[in-house]
């Protein structure tokens, strides 16, 4: 067995094209995503009782540990409803993608297509691909720069980064410019690093002992899922919260 | 066989191989201090566990995404 087996592509593969639009092998995971979140909200929102059984019990817990989490961390229960569906989207939409990685049929399922010599999988894991963690950041990004800018007035949340009232002030402005636009980087590149390198190492190890031996870096890597949906969705709020901050006058 | 005889292959490899080699010694260390800090404070108030694991977590995160720059910049020398 060689190192020459082990097929690694950073990009998504296109599995077919609509007009000239290209539909990734991710594009359909995601979509795959939406479906298990959408026909899941259905089916439960059809289910709810005022009276609640033992599941329901159990969600609204975790609804209610969430939101009065959000409403600690922002000072505010008007805000923590106003960001709540927002900041839960994120993480089921990152954490559901992440769950279904390792499902059989991902990634496992080929297709041949002509003068291509590798087999292009036709699900690939959502998160392996920088087009859907950039999107997700440029999400996260724009809501805490709009949040800031409608919560704290326009002139007021502007006089962070641009600030004409001593040197020194505006240098720390431009500074706070430069690591506002390094978290879109940091955004994206944290999530798809760490699951793009889980791929990467289920990928060598499965090359290495096929049995056995992947099924618990699999599930470490379903932990990592977690914590980085979590991770992801905790930093959005945190960095809104910065953002509604007013800044402190010594 | 001299140095400029490896070709391009070999010179990605090792690129690769340095990139996350000396990218992962920086997160290494502040991770090893966020957690053994975070450890020392709940050790010392465990009443406040939960508030430093949620503080820990984000450290933890934008530390860990220094090494995390690395290792997509050592994958794109290879494989982009």
């Amino acid at each position: 067995m060689s190192m020459k087996e082990i097929e690694i592509s950073i990009a998504a593969e296109p599995i077919f094209h609509i007009g000239s639009f290209p539909v990734t092998n991710t594009l359909l995971m995601s979509w795959i995503v939406m479906a298990i979140l959408i026909v899941f909200a259905l089916v439960v929102n059809r289910r709810l009782k005022l009276h609640p059984g033992k599941i329901q019990n159990a969600f609204e817990m975790v609804v209610e540990y969430i939101w009065d989490f959000m409403a600690e961390m922002l000072e505010s229960k008007k805000l923590a409803k106003r960001f709540f569906p927002l900041i839960a989207t994120l993480f089921l939409f990152i954490w559901v993608a992440n769950m279904i990685e390792f499902t059989p049929g991902i990634g496992s399922v080929v297709i041949h297509e002509e003068g291509h010599s590798a087999a292009i999988p036709l699900l690939r894991s959502m998160n392996t691909d920088l087009n859907v963690t950039v999107a997700l950041a440029i999400v996260a990004f724009l809501v805490i720069e709009v949040s800031g800018f409608l919560l704290l007035g326009f002139f007021k949340y502007g006089s962070k980064f641009i600030n004409f009232g001593s040197p020194m002030k505006f240098f720390i402005g431009l500074i706070e410019m430069v690591s506002e636009l390094g978290r879109l980087l940091s955004f994206s590149f944290r999530l798809f690093g760490n699951i793009f390198a889980g791929e990467v190492l289920i990928v060598v190890i499965a090359a290495f002992v096929p049995f056995f031996l992947p099924i618990p870096f699999m599930a470490f890597e379903l932990f990592v899922g977690t914590i980085q949906a979590a991770i992801f969705a905790l930093l959005t709020l945190s960095f809104i919260k910065i953002a509604i901050t007013p800044v402190e006058h010594h | 066989m001299e140095f400029k005889d490896l070709g391009i292959e070999a010179a990605k490899l090792l690129g690769m191989g340095i990139a996350i080699g000396f990218g992962a010694i920086g997160p290494g260390i502040g991770l090893g201090l966020i957690f053994s800090k975070a450890i020392e404070a709940v050790g010392r108030n465990p009443e406040a566990s939960g508030k430093v694991q949620g503080i820990m977590y984000i450290g933890m995160a934008l530390t860990e995404a220094l090494a995390i720059f690395a290792l997509v910049i050592a994958f794109m020398i290879r494989y982009a």
